[in-house]
């Protein structure tokens, strides 16, 4: 297996803050790697350094053979990497379709069409603009948006935060069907025994450090380094 | 909601085909009506950088001056043909604002706005100064435009009614192709970048490049409109160069409403119309412009359009 995405010893910082005090992962080609760690740990900051939003001040990161640390966002996007953003980043005032229409389509498999068939509810509801959609719908949307880039990368962050149940195992399967049409996935999330189900290697952050890492199987058995760590228990 | 626009579109039509008679019943002329048309492009040309790109630019006085001057040197200097001065108007302004572009592209809110009035004032100042080509402080005249020629048919539109219809037609083909580029990814991804810059850019979108791309279209229209107005009075000036007019662009925009399309027309209309009308009664008009524009800013943020819609939208 290769890694299509390494970080190395990244800091971050937001303005004087040092947020990331050397931050090393890596993700390998068709594998889903879960980001964990309490709240504050780094999460958001790491998939924030990775897609060049808040530049590591030390440290490279490499995706797809590039060393993207020093890219803007919109090359590392164009590289090929699809990033879900905490918290549902859609367009309010643009409709579903126009939202879809904003990345620079890439060539590959992903298109409008195959969007839909994924998302039956964002075809029936396309002309809607984006403040109207429901939570779920803006997530799917979210989603969706990066894919017609055609990215080999996908980072998202908390996908299944605020969302109702149903709705969020709807997502997992998503996640899970990237990983069947060969995308690398970087999966932040909160809730602890949904992530470790669908991934195959965990990272647990701490105050801005790697504080853990190895398979989520592994992860998931040891209910005791879970809750220390993540503070959250495997359990549902 | 679609059927509704269409049937407003098509009363709009009418009612601007028939100006020249309806017109003069109000107390109005036809080259009233020219001008309305004239700013109304302009100012729908603005709000595409500013109203939908978001770009608040102070200084595009500067493409409608350039307009004017490229349309009026073309006559006086170059040809006595009115396709050629119009089209050489809307290209020197339409590559100025290519050429001025990539100075505020990158930039953001006032300090786009501040650059943006820099490069106006220096179009300005080289306007008053070159006198023996620009005619200086006086401004260009001995310029008229020319009858318009279609094989062996001749349409003299130095009648001021013919030529309202150049206008019109000029107008309408505008306001068609601006309106596609609205309606294309194009359009949407400058109201992407409108709503959130840094959200667009991590969907690959390169956004300096979108940004240059409306100030440039925006300019190109700009300039079209001022070659109508060069033509409309034979006769330009510095002051069609002025932040003074970009201002008043801006406030035309903000009275009519800057998230609609046809709101920038109804500002220029409210604008024209009043200014022509108290002009006649008092030489301190700006003062009731003024007082009309305060009111609307803090009373309807949506300008008369967005206030008329959601009327609308109340009662159906």
């Amino acid at each position: 297996m290769s890694a299509v995405l390494q970080a190395r010893e990244v800091h971050a910082f937001y303005g004087k803050s040092h947020i990331l005090h050397g931050v090393s992962l890596e993700v390998n080609e068709g594998e889903i790697v879960t980001l964990l760690g309490r709240n504050g740990a780094g999460k958001t900051t790491t998939m924030r350094a990775l897609m060049g939003l808040t530049p590591p001040r030390m440290g490279s990161v490499t995706m797809l053979g590039a060393d993207t640390t020093r890219w803007p966002a919109y090359r590392i996007a164009r590289l090929g990497i699809g990033y879900v953003p905490e918290g549902r980043k859609i367009f309010p005032n643009l409709t579903v379709l126009e939202n879809l229409t904003v990345p620079p389509p890439r060539p590959g498999p992903w298109n409008l069409a195959r969007v839909f068939k994924l998302f039956p509810r964002l075809e029936e509801r396309q002309g809607q603009l984006g403040r109207q959609l429901s939570g779920g719908e803006q997530e799917m949307l979210a989603i969706a948006r990066p894919l017609l880039l055609n990215p080999r990368i996908m980072l998202l962050d908390e996908p299944s935060q605020g969302l109702a149940p149903l709705v969020v195992q709807e997502v997992m399967g998503v996640v899970k069907s990237m990983r069947e049409e060969g995308l690398s996935v970087l999966l932040v999330e909160q809730n602890v025994p949904l992530s470790l189900g669908v991934a195959d290697r965990a990272y647990v952050l701490d105050d801005g450090k790697v504080a853990y890492s190895g398979t989520a199987a592994a992860l998931a058995a040891d209910h005791e380094l879970v809750q220390k760590l993540a503070g959250a228990t495997a359990e549902s | 909601m679609m059927r509704d626009e269409r049937l407003w579109m098509a009363l709009g039509w009418i009612v601007l085909a028939l100006a020249p008679w309806w017109l003069p019943w109000l107390g109005g002329y036809s080259a009233l009506g020219t001008k309305v048309l004239v700013y109304g492009l302009g100012v729908m040309a603005l709000n595409l950088l500013l109203g939908f790109a978001g770009g608040l630019s102070f200084g595009h006085a500067a493409y409608f001056g350039l307009g004017a001057y490229g349309a009026g040197m073309t006559l006086k200097y170059l040809a006595p043909s009115t396709p050629l001065a119009l089209l050489a108007g809307t290209v020197v302004g339409g590559l100025a604002a290519t050429a001025f572009g990539p100075l505020v592209m990158r930039r953001r809110g006032i300090y786009f706005a501040m650059i943006t009035i820099a490069i106006g004032q220096l179009l300005y100042f080289v306007a008053v100064r070159w006198n023996e080509f620009t005619g200086g402080e006086d401004g260009l005249a001995g310029f008229s435009r020319q009858p318009l020629h279609f094989g062996g048919w001749v349409l003299d539109i130095r009648d001021e009614n013919k030529y309202y219809y150049v206008v019109l037609v000029c107008f309408t083909v505008a306001a068609w192709i601006m309106r596609g580029v609205l309606r294309s990814p194009l359009g949407h991804t400058w109201v992407a970048i409108r709503e959130n810059r840094r959200r667009a850019e991590f969907l690959g979108v390169r956004a300096d490049l979108y940004i240059w791309a409306a100030f440039a279209i925006s300019g190109t229209f700009m300039a079209l409109a001022g070659a109508l107005n060069a033509l409309l009075f034979n006769f330009t000036s510095p002051q069609d160069l002025h932040w003074i007019l970009s201002g008043d662009f801006v406030i035309m925009i903000v009275l009519g409403g800057m998230r609609n399309f046809w709101g920038p027309l109804l500002g220029a209309l409210i604008y024209i119309v009043a200014q022509d009308y108290l002009s006649s009664v008092t030489d301190n008009w700006m003062t009731f412009i003024g007082l009309l524009f305060m009111v609307i800013v803090l009373a309807f943020p949506r300008g008369i359009l967005g206030l008329l819609r959601r009327r609308g939208k109340a009662a159906a």
